[in-house]
């Protein structure tokens, strides 16, 4: 099958096509050595194109916290605000065959004529809980849609990782699962920016687990470390309970953001984030030793032209990896 | 004195109301004693056939009903009185019996009169059988109303019939099958809510349906064990003390996942030896019997297919001195020890489900799911080791051509497309002939009694005899109790010994493949239609999966649209989809035309129909006669490779 110019796939993407975000996707997760000029023109294009207002929302938390029914009650309800919404879906199985299970399109149902894109993804051997192709997916995903939800699974890294993906990032949690004590250690809790306690209607219970976070929150806040206080929120997908209020702290997150230049700030380190890790996929520790170290390599990312994918080929270029 | 024979029935019902009925007069006229009636799907899933899912399964696996003019032309000229009628009915079952209490009364006939036995075991549904419509709690609600409501009203009616049937065809062994059936009681009898001394009838009428399998010897064990356990049950958990009210009764329709298509005439024995299996105990002895008919493996059989099964049983239960004699195992230690062994491992697995909070918390898990699909893939694993050997097909494969299948058709029976326009018909006529406001009356008092935990089956009779349709109750009962998706089984990863060394040389390939593509081999398995039977389905998802695919499955009754649009958004490379309906070939095309991806198709799909789907440009069909999964996933490799052109 002939390839279509990348010129009708960035436009096809703008305008929501199913079939050209479909191609544009495939194009992103090409492994390939020889697409990434391809890749590096589309991603290019797209970013150009992008309105700055759409963004990127990382949903994570443990597994069996319900974070696909959240996902789905998401989606509805912005759908209902009229913002059309694309999601990338990170399945964490990691295992000998390669293989993976990707089910949580289940909990997924639209019609095909709403406004919403759903790609599965696994996460193979990949530390952090996103998949190789996750953020050249989110990408494509938020040049067409005003949201775009990145759902990601674990408890520790992929908070993490997350984080330097999307402008948001909502932790799920569920209640009385002794996961909170397990994030406070792990000083997981400076990480999210909305806080969902899921299956509210459990209770008490639930009640228990919001007044616990609330009140690691508060001594963080008093450590003096944040500008922005993430609110706790009970919420119920099963029953609709409280989806609107998750949906409105994301998008006061979001216009919070818009606070001196932190949204611009928050853009370049993802964009270092991602240069990074296609750098260190390729070339490893060796490639990070002939561009003189992670420091070096960093700056070097940060002052390079373009996309993170341009970044990236620029820094293979010095190191003399890539032509 | 002889025992009297166990009632003789065959699951029956296809293509239109009279079309059923002339067949179930046939058969009692050959000597059948009771009438079991096989629904089609929209009916089971509670849609009228003009709804846009009931396309192409109108009349196929059983017969549509879709109002009180349906049920009437069914039953004409049957002596409703005499009667004893099962139904396999369940999300349904209160509209269905709703109907049948109308009809009869219509004719005269009272509702206390009524014999029979509505299948109504919703539990089952999510684990295997697929036809649930509402939640749970819902679900569980109808079915404690009905058993509240026929206690009194209905008396000899079996309100429901608790079928560990389903869960042996889809992998259950025998610890499992009395284990997640007396569990499943467990939740519905804890729901009841009548007066004390009304409880005890109440036990009385909860009846089973069971499964009977090739290895007889270990199935009469497995019955003569749900037979003290339950009569354990009634007496420590609910304080029955009347012994007759505690006496396990039970029907059974023997076992089809075991039958062949391959060399299909070994069926017949395989189908006599289960029927001992159920009968030679007396003490032991199923209340009614069904048999499957020799070529079920093949598609829908023929009245002459299902004239042989009777007469199998007339056989039994007429010329063979079986009733003469008292339990011909009382006293056998052999027999005692191993009905003590699957007595201690099945109570055993009751309180692991118990300390679970019960079998709906262990649905809603997902546990008991798992546990069958575990089983199942052992099971699968074992026939393709040769471990266990099924003659004809990976054992003494050799041999003669049949004059049973002779001539290459399948001699199978086929419903003509002329079922549906009929019922679209049908349907149209009848709607026009009600009084609309009656109508309106009717549902807006169903919704009512459904909003404030009234009784369902009072409103429901009104329903029916006002003309409300099968959509219509049931779009009523979807608003009031919500929808249900269960969950797949497949969500966590099974680890089956001796598996990965066979696997290895398929996932070498499949790697190799995804590296020449750029990313890896993906594909879509979907279920199309409102067959809810997924084994099939799941295995093909896991074995796949271990192969190294990634899988995307979203369980089952999607529509054409949701599966395309799928296979789109998640850019698979290939799609496979499972129909056991019958409906492969109006449904695989509206997916064929629209995507650009090769698809796979498995299921009872007759050779005429392959031929004609492969002719359409499907890749490759799978039928029952298909048990080496490990094959169709290397194949469907291969498939994947070329349609991209790495291959």
């Amino acid at each position: 099958m002939a390839e279509p110019p990348v010129e009708r796939l960035v436009s096809g993407v703008l305008e929501a096509d199913g079939e050209a975000i479909a191609e544009a996707l495939a194009t992103v997760e090409d492994t390939r050595g020889d697409t990434l000029p391809r890749q590096r023109e589309l991603l290019g294009r797209l970013e150009a194109e992008t309105p700055r207002e759409h963004s990127i929302v990382g949903l994570t938390g443990p597994p069996g916290a319900g974070k696909s029914t959240l996902a789905g009650a998401l989606i509805r309800l912005w759908l209902e605000r009229g913002a059309g919404v694309g999601m990338v879906a990170v399945d964490p199985s990691s295992r000998h065959s390669g293989g993976a299970l990707l089910g949580d399109r289940a909990r997924l149902r639209f019609a095909a004529e709403d406004r919403v894109f759903v790609r599965s993804m696994a996460a193979r051997d990949q530390l952090g809980g996103l998949a190789p192709a996750t953020r050249g997916a989110a990408a494509v995903l938020r040049a067409a849609y005003p949201w775009t939800i990145v759902e990601t699974v674990g408890v520790g890294q992929s908070e993490v990782d997350v984080a330097t993906l999307a402008d948001s990032v909502v932790l799920v949690l569920q209640p009385g699962s002794g996961d909170t004590l397990q994030f406070m250690k792990a000083g997981i809790l400076e990480i999210p920016d909305v806080l969902v306690v899921h299956k509210w209607d459990l209770g008490a219970v639930a009640e228990r687990t919001r007044a616990d976070l609330e009140s690691m929150l508060a001594l963080q806040s008093v450590s003096g470390k944040l500008d922005w206080s993430p609110p706790v929120v009970g919420a119920s997908a099963e029953t609709g309970h409280a989806v609107a209020q998750v949906a409105d702290a994301v998008e006061a997150h979001r216009q919070h953001l818009e606070i001196g230049d932190a949204l611009g700030e928050r853009r370049a380190r993802g964009r270092v984030a991602w240069a990074m890790e296609r750098f260190e996929q390729r070339y490893g520790a060796l490639g990070l030793e002939r561009v003189g170290g992670r420091e070096a390599a960093e700056r070097s990312v940060r002052e390079a032209a373009g996309t993170a994918l341009d970044a990236f080929s620029s820094l293979a270029t010095r190191a003399g990896l890539e032509s | 004195m002889p025992d009297r024979p166990w009632i003789i029935r065959t699951y029956a019902g296809h293509s239109t109301a009279e079309a059923s009925n002339r067949l179930y007069r046939e058969n009692l006229a050959k000597g059948q004693t009771g009438l079991s009636i096989a629904f089609d799907l929209p009916t089971q899933t509670g849609y009228d056939a003009d709804d846009p899912l009931a396309l192409g399964e109108v009349g196929k696996v059983g017969v549509p009903i879709g109002s009180i003019t349906d049920m009437d032309a069914l039953l004409e000229a049957i002596p409703l009185d005499q009667m004893n009628t099962s139904m396999t009915i369940n999300a349904t079952a209160c509209w269905m019996l709703a109907l049948y209490i109308a009809v009869a009364e219509r004719r005269g006939v009272s509702r206390a009169s009524l014999k029979g036995t509505t299948q109504n075991d919703i539990i089952k549904e999510y684990l295997s059988r697929g036809t649930y419509i509402f939640p749970p709690a819902g679900s569980l609600k109808l079915v404690t109303d009905m058993i509240e409501f026929t206690v009194d009203e209905v008396p000899n009616w079996n309100p429901v019939n608790i079928s560990s049937y389903h869960l042996q065809e889809v992998g259950a062994t025998p610890v499992q099958e009395i284990a997640f059936a007396l569990a499943n009681a467990i939740a519905i009898l804890d729901g009841v809510n009548v007066p004390e001394e009304r409880f005890p009838a109440v036990f009385g009428r909860i009846s089973f349906f069971c499964n009977a399998g090739i290895r007889f010897v270990e199935e009469l064990c497995k019955l003569r064990a749900f037979t003290g356990l339950w009569d354990r049950l009634g007496r420590e958990r609910y304080g029955v003390d009347d012994p007759k009210m505690r006496r396990f009764r039970y029907g059974v329709q023997v076992n089809s996942l075991g039958l062949t298509e391959a060399q299909p005439e070994n069926n017949i024995a395989r189908i006599i030896i289960e029927a001992l299996g159920v009968t030679l105990s007396k003490d032991a002895r199923c209340r009614s019997l069904q048999l499957p008919a020799w070529n079920e493996a093949m598609g829908l059989p023929r009245p002459w297919d299902q004239q042989l099964s009777l007469r199998m049983q007339q056989i039994l239960a007429y010329e063979t001195d079986l009733l003469e004699y008292a339990d011909i195992f009382d006293g056998s230690p052999v027999i005692e020890r191993k009905v003590a062994e699957i007595s201690d491992a099945a109570w055993q697995e009751v309180e692991r489900i118990l300390e679970q909070g019960g079998a709906v918390e262990a649905v809603e898990s997902g546990y008991m799911k798992r546990r069958l699909v575990e089983s199942n893939a052992r099971r699968i694993a074992a026939i393709e080791s040769g471990e266990q050997i099924v003659v004809g097909v990976n054992r003494f494969q050799e041999t003669e051509e049949s004059p049973l299948t002779e001539g290459g058709g399948s001699r199978v029976l086929t419903v003509d497309d002329s079922a549906e326009r009929t019922q679209l018909e049908r349907l149209r006529a009848h709607r026009a002939s009600r009084n609309a406001a009656e109508v309106d009356a009717a549902l807006h008092g169903l919704r009512d009694a459904l909003s404030n935990g009234a009784n369902a089956m009072p409103p429901s009779i009104r329903c029916a005899e006002a003309g409300v349709t099968t959509g219509e109750w049931a779009a009523t009962a979807r608003e009031v109790l919500g929808e249900y998706r269960a969950p797949t089984g497949i969500e966590a990863p099974l680890r089956l010994a001796g598996h990965d060394s066979d696997f290895e040389s398929v996932r070498r390939r499949i790697a190799e493949v995804s590296d020449r593509l750029g990313r890896r081999l993906k594909l879509l398995v979907g279920k199309p239609g409102l067959d809810g039977h997924s084994s099939g389905a799941e295995q093909i998802a896991i074995f796949a999966r271990d192969a190294g695919f990634e899988v995307v499955y979203e369980g089952i009754r999607l529509t054409p649209d949701e599966i395309v649009l799928s296979a789109q958004q998640e850019g698979v490379h290939l799609i496979g989809l499972s129909i056991l309906s019958g409906s492969h070939l109006t449904l695989v095309p509206q997916i064929l035309e629209r995507v650009n991806v090769p698809v796979v198709v498995g299921g009872i799909i007759p050779e005429e129909d392959a031929a004609d789907l492969r002719a359409k440009g499907v890749a490759a069909v799978y039928t029952p006669r298909d048990y080496d999964v490990q094959r169709i996933v290397r194949e469907m490799v291969e498939v994947a490779a070329r349609a991209h052109g790495v291959g």
